[in-house]
């Protein structure tokens, strides 16, 4: 038990302007009335943000990982593997960490009452998958390529298939909601969500890299994404060695 | 090496498909000794209530701890996940069934005032938002973060006693707005 004097916390280093989207953006109407317009307050990093939840294998279920497997037949669509490795911005793997994922079917419909798009629901596919990060902080979810589809943000708007993905980091500054994309998709640059992002090194870094030495011959494609979150500053007592 | 942060992105409006647990909001089982339940809801610059929002919570045990290796001084049992989380429902209410968090240290030696940090997601949110919920009957006095705050607006801070527990609201922009932060 240390006294509160002898705690020497982490600090993690905030990205580079240009990484992340404004609040507020006209581009996309949703923000118009949910944006703060209050300048934001600077927290220092204390205990509360320097840790976090380490959400282990209680989260998961057998079948988590593969969407295609969760119903007795299987879902309509292009079958895919999605593999990548959950690292922070020092490279250093988050390991046994929770990746979740939602999605689109096929046809680019949710499973949820209020998507209402005439087309049509698979049985088949719920578009929900949960995994851990193995020692290596890699993560594998085999799914169905989501569909493109229409949204009423601007006149013949379309969103690019994606999937949702949410990581958690090691600390509660890590914390992260973002989207796969997948390579070449025409629907980028009509896309404000997609193009809130204002540096464009950092919106390529959405999209997902097509990957044949993954592909299962005459099974699955497969596309590569990783994920980094916020590095550590270098503190006193960080040993360079100690990548726990 | 250093590699650039995957950008943020909103969930969209169906992050129920893949982000809510049953046990979500339970941060202590049912019936743990000193639960309270904070409830609140979530409302846009309209003044409307947001049925597709979701907020999470992160926080020390009673006595102060956190369940993670970089707190050195421990913590309780497995039964405290100190994480809770809720999507809010279509009346833009989310409930967080949680005990009180304990005094934490600030690295400067000074004692915090008990608080939770909160995340909002939301459609139209393209990043989260965070804030921390600190509770009006207790000592919040010498509280740094707290002290920040312009004194006009620490009041959206505060958790308001009720019958089981505490009430935080969320506005996310108007009339009130909550303060959040960036670190």
């Amino acid at each position: 038990m240390g006294t509160p004097t002898d705690l020497r916390l982490p600090r993690y280093r905030r990205d580079p302007e240009g990484t992340h989207p404004p609040l507020g953006f006209d581009g996309y109407r949703s923000t118009a009335l949910r944006h703060p317009k209050q300048p934001l307050v600077l927290l220092p990093q204390q205990l509360t943000e320097v840790t976090g939840p380490l959400l282990g294998p209680g989260r998961i279920g057998e079948l988590d990982n593969d969407l295609t497997r969760q119903h007795e037949g299987e879902p309509q669509g292009q079958r895919i593997i999605v593999t990548g490795r959950l690292l922070d911005g020092d490279g250093r793997p988050i390991r046994n960490s929770l990746v979740e994922i939602w999605q689109a079917n096929a046809g680019g419909r949710y499973r949820h009452t209020g998507d209402r798009w005439p087309s049509p629901l698979d049985p088949n596919f719920d578009g929900l998958g949960r995994t851990l990060t193995d020692g290596d902080g890699r993560y594998e979810f085999t799914t169905i390529k989501p569909g493109a589809y229409p949204w009423k943000n601007h006149d013949n708007a379309w969103r690019p298939a994606h999937i949702h993905f949410s990581v958690f980091g090691s600390a509660f500054t890590q914390r992260l909601v973002t989207q796969m994309y997948f390579p070449d998709d025409p629907l980028f640059s009509q896309d404000p969500i997609f193009t809130s992002i204002p540096d464009e090194k950092a919106r390529q870094r959405m999209i997902s890299r097509f990957d044949l030495a993954r592909t299962v011959p005459e099974w699955a494609l497969a596309f590569q994404f990783d994920i980094v979150v916020r590095g550590r500053e270098q503190s006193v007592f960080e040993d360079e060695e100690d990548d726990e | 090496m250093k590699l650039g942060s995957t950008p943020s992105q909103t969930v969209g409006p169906y992050l129920s498909i893949g982000l809510p647990w049953e046990d979500g909001p339970f941060v202590v089982p049912e019936g743990a000794e000193g639960a309270v339940w904070i409830r609140g809801v979530v409302y846009d610059g309209a003044g409307d209530p947001i049925p597709d929002a979701m907020i999470e919570t992160w926080q020390a045990d009673p006595d102060g701890g956190f369940r993670h290796p970089d707190d050195p001084r421990g913590h309780r049992g497995p039964e405290f996940r100190g994480f809770g989380r809720c999507p809010t429902d279509a009346a833009g209410e989310y409930r967080i069934h949680t005990v009180l968090p304990g005094v934490v240290p600030g690295e400067d030696g000074a004692p915090q005032a008990r608080h939770i940090d909160v995340s909002v997601f939301a459609r139209g949110l393209l990043n989260r938002v965070v804030t921390r919920i600190y509770f009006e009957d207790e000592d919040n006095s010498g509280d740094a973060v707290l002290a920040s705050v312009p004194e006009g607006r620490r009041e959206t801070l505060l958790a308001r006693r009720t019958a089981d527990g505490y009430r935080f609201d969320v506005r996310l922009q108007g009339e009130g707005e909550t303060v959040f932060f960036e670190f």
